[in-house]
């Protein structure tokens, strides 16, 4: 037999992405790169305005333009669109993709144009007149709440899109709430932190804007719809169901796709439309959108105003908490819109013992473009109010904040662990990461520097955040799509391995770390397996990518499917060798008899022998490919500490983050090196929220940061060289002990350089600032006023 | 219409574009070089930086008829005989990319910002891609892809 080289574990290691060749080469096909024979292009007339009744739309001059195909008033629309459902069991006002009579955000689509190309699209977009009635504008979430200055949908009084939801201590499952446990508890702490807080909008802006091609064949009677998505199955159970097509009908495929940071999940009204104009037209269509087009078209997150109550006693034993949090969702719901501040509530525990919580959730329509998951979805505020509110707790009992939070955890013994709002905890060691954290950022050294600096006169401050996330979304209980995962691994005849996965990564490198698990699970070289994704022509069953669910809950479908098949492979192994299938051995490219590997077959050879199984074993169909659904008993709690140093120039104002250390803890990793990756994205996306992002709407409910020229995401100059490292505490949940990391990063980071800022600006006074750190907001603190 | 001529890629093109056509749009569109990309509309995030005669440029800042007798190299032509640039084997194997979307245009900012300063330190490369946005990497992985491609050049 041949001699095979000894192939290497890769698991764990720090594999290069096999991603990488074609998108440093310009060789990737995103949507936009993507032109079919016959394809038209489509652009949207916009709102300009806020909130208004359509008086008239009038499309004759754009209908009459050279090169214009068709143009769609949303009346027009209306007639072959239905409304857009949601994937949330909330009750939910009518949203048509194109709007109908009234306009309840600037930027909501009021006419479609398909056209010979972009430019002729968008020449006839500007050809269109239309007028407005204007109705005025909700633009302040808790003047909304009281109905004022007016209500945007007639079915839901004080604009609210979801009255005050409870949960936590005393809150039964059918939604009574006895409020003497947490009544006692803030009767028996010695003192309580009360603070507003503000978890401003942001604008998610993945580098490639959404955009769709939807061509339909009126022939066969099929759609293929390509979209920048993360989910390009839940993408075709919806546009099956809004243009009367079966599931089987629709082919809905995710290309290389630019980034998506939770924007990319939801369904939207373009893609919808851009497919329903395709079948009644015939004809392949593409649209693409601008930046600026992004800014009010792509959904927006976080926007959840807390107040929060921490109750303690003198010690800085914690004895109870309340958040209270109201939720500006803007305009209307989208898929997940209503979820995701559940998720807030879902976290209120954060990594504490806390014996009270009270945390409850209301969600507010305004004139704004709605919102959705936005990396973290839910959890970084649930961290941010609370580990803020420790923060403030430490600096009022003068503890050292990292000693507070040691005093409260949540002890390694008591996992599984039950929170007060609804959670059970898979595994954890906070104190673990706590120290290690400490120990990496030299923490007593750095307070001492603190200190030197503010002796000479520079702002520094030391902040430090603990946190738990929710990932591995989840349970099939806990999502209205299901919340398994689909695998389909097949051994060709030649013995390369093709594995499809329903996870549809965008940036995370599944072709990579899914190829690391199968080489070690087969035993052969990485560069043998292809990994197939993003394609439901091609990849049967799926739920994609978003809640750090693709290691998770994709990779071990994945394992699973690997084990059905090499459970088949290692029987047609058995009769070849004849050997018992329990003694066969997969490695380094042979499949053998355990203890004499010279006795071994070449994999590919036994891989040939199933697909012309002479004689057939048996009980032995031939062939090997098998699949695998797997279904999570629980979702995973991945956690970390973010500690940051800031210094505030005290001549403007101007904030610096000077260093920042995270320790996370996502269970077993498969590849290190993309987990850092995902890690320094995370980091700058929370570090961003705390010092310069915000999405700021004036009185009239217009978007005052609507391109980049306004809206400030992090450049390379904003950032010191993270310094990471990780703890390793596997899951339970799942056989591969991987817990997700996709959005650690923008967990602990926020109000770690948050509470480091209030740090460096403690001796004017201030206890608390508002995101975003604006120079100007730490100037007027440095002045004598007050946040 | 008018007619332009310029070199892409070693390659002379001939073509006719409306005036008003951004030398991206023409070079993605007309040309079919689609590994240039469009991330915004005002010239901020630098996915379609393109060398325009030996420097680096946003693509989308100058019409196409503006580009009419120019040398243009695209990431399709930065590699040389299937021997990948340095840039691009330090992204490879510095993990300097994600999605990829700002990746093209970035290794071409990179380009000219090694060629003006072939050994620069971690402050000189952060300032000399401050006009590239990747919200992907956090920025750090692409630091280390620079400093890799300016070490093994």
């Amino acid at each position: 037999m041949a001699v095979s080289p000894v192939l290497p574990k890769l698991v764990g290691e720090r594999v290069k992405r096999r991603e990488d060749p074609r998108l440093i080469q310009g060789r990737a096909t995103y949507v936009d790169d993507i032109a079919l024979v016959g394809m038209q292009y489509i652009a949207f007339k916009r709102s300009d305005v806020a909130h208004a009744r359509i008086r008239s739309v009038d499309t004759r001059a754009a209908e009459a333009m050279d090169g214009v195909e068709a143009v769609f008033t949303g009346a027009q629309v209306a007639e072959f669109l239905a409304p857009m459902p949601i994937g949330t069991p909330f009750p939910s006002p009518e949203h048509r993709a194109v709007a109908v009579d009234t306009v309840r955000f600037s930027g909501e689509p009021v006419a479609v144009v398909v056209a010979r190309d972009r430019f002729v699209a968008r020449d006839a977009v500007d050809a269109i007149v239309v007028s407005y009635d204007p109705l005025p504008a909700v633009v302040d979430v808790e003047l909304a709440m009281t109905g004022k200055p007016t209500v945007i949908h007639p079915a839901f009084p004080n604009n609210l899109a979801v009255p005050l939801v409870p949960a936590g201590t005393g809150v039964s499952a059918d939604g009574k709430v006895d409020d003497s446990a947490i009544d006692e508890a803030f009767a028996r702490a010695d003192l309580v932190i009360s603070q507003r807080m503000v978890n401003q909008r942001l604008a998610p802006t993945a580098m490639e804007p959404r955009g769709v091609v939807a061509h339909y064949e009126p022939g066969k009677g099929t759609m293929t719809i390509w979209s920048s998505t993360q989910n390009p199955h839940i993408l075709r159970t919806f546009i099956a169901a809004l243009t009367g097509l079966g599931e089987n009908q629709v082919r809905a495929i995710a290309p290389e796709v630019g980034g998506g940071f939770g924007a990319k999940i939801n369904i939207y009204g373009e893609e919808y439309v851009a497919a329903a104009v395709s079948k009644r037209l015939g004809i392949p269509v593409k649209w693409t959108e601008d930046r600026s087009e992004a800014f009010v078209a792509t959904t927006h997150g976080r926007d959840i105003l807390g107040y929060v109550d921490l109750a303690a006693k003198r010690d800085g034993t914690v004895v109870g908490l309340k958040l209270r949090l109201i939720a500006d969702i803007g305009a209307y719901n989208m898929l997940l819109t209503a979820a995701i501040p559940t998720l807030t509530t879902m976290m209120a525990n954060a990594t504490y013992n806390i014996p009270a919580i009270r945390a409850t959730v209301t969600e507010v329509f305004t004139n704004k473009t709605p919102t959705d998951a936005y990396r973290g979805a839910g959890r970084p505020e649930a961290t941010y109010f609370v580990e803020r509110a420790m923060d403030m707790l430490a600096r009022e009992l003068k503890m050292d904040p990292a000693e507070l939070r040691r005093k409260n955890f949540i002890q390694p013994s008591q996992f599984p662990f039950a929170t007060q709002t609804g959670a059970v905890y898979d595994s954890g060691d906070y104190e673990k990461a706590l120290d290690r954290a400490l120990k990496n950022a030299q923490w007593d050294r750095l307070k001492a520097e603190r200190d030197k600096a503010r002796a000479e006169g520079r702002l520094v401050g030391l902040g430090l955040s603990m946190y738990v996330e929710v990932c591995g979304l989840g349970p099939s209980a806990a999502l209205p799509t299901g919340g398994w995962e689909h695998s389909q691994v097949t051994i060709e005849r030649d013995g390369r391995i093709s594995a499809t996965t329903g996870a549809s990564p965008h940036g995370q490198g599944n072709e990579t770390t899914f190829a690391q698990m199968l080489a070690d699970q087969f035993g052969v070289p990485f560069e043998h397996i292809t990994i197939l994704h993003g394609d439901t022509g091609v990849v049967k069953q799926g739920i994609g990518t978003f809640g750090s669910r693709s290691q998770a809950v994709g990779g071990t479908a994945l394992h699973m499917a690997g084990s059905k098949v090499k459970a088949k492979m290692a029987k047609f192994a058995a009769a070849l060798l004849e050997a018992h299938e329990d003694d066969v051995v997969f490695e380094n490219g042979t499949i053998s008899v355990k203890g004499s590997p010279a006795s071994g077959k070449p994999f590919a050879s036994v891989a040939a022998y199933a697909y012309r199984p002479v004689p057939l074993p048996e009980g032995l169909e031939p062939g090997l490919s098998d699949e695998a659904f797997f279904e999570p008993s629980n979702n995973t709690y991945p956690f970390g500490c973010h500690i940051s140093m800031v210094e505030i120039d005290r001549k403007t104002g101007e904030p610096t983050l000077l260093k920042l250390v995270a320790v996370d803890d996502a269970g077993n990793l498969i590849n290190p090196l993309i987990v850092e990756g995902q890690i320094h994205g995370g980091l700058a996306q929370g570090i961003g929220q705390a010092m310069i992002e915000e999405v700021v709407y004036n009185e009239d409910g217009q978007l005052v940061t609507g391109s980049f020229m306004d809206y400030a995401i992090p450049r390379a100059i904003d950032f010191p060289r993270f310094e990471l490292d990780a703890t390793v505490t596997p899951t339970p949940v799942n056989p591969l002990g991987a817990k997700g990391v996709g959005e650690a990063g923008t967990l602990g980071a926020t109000p770690s350089v948050v509470s480091a800022t209030v740090d460096a600006l403690s001796g004017f006074g201030v206890k608390h600032i508002d995101m975003m750190l604006r120079p100007e907001k730490l100037w007027r603190i440095i002045q004598g006023g007050q946040s | 219409m008018s007619q332009v001529s310029m070199t892409v890629n070693g390659k002379v093109r001939k073509a006719t574009v409306d005036p008003r056509v951004l030398l991206v749009y023409f070079l993605r569109d007309q040309l079919r070089l689609t590994g240039t990309h469009i991330g915004c509309d005002t010239s901020q995030c630098g996915a379609c930086t393109v060398m325009i005669d030996g420097r680096s440029a946003k693509s989308c800042t100058i019409f196409a008829v503006q580009a009419d007798g120019s040398e243009i190299t695209t990431i399709e032509g930065l590699a040389t005989n299937g021997q990948l640039h340095p840039l691009q084997q330090g992204f490879w194997e510095e993990h300097g990319l994600q999605c990829g979307f700002c990746t093209p245009g970035m290794i071409m900012a990179a380009v000219t910002l090694l060629k003006d300063n072939p050994s620069p330190s971690e402050r000189e490369i952060r300032e000399g891609i401050t006009g590239n946005f990747c919200r992907c990497t956090g920025y750090q992985h692409i630091v280390n892809a620079i400093q890799h491609a300016a070490t093994k050049r």
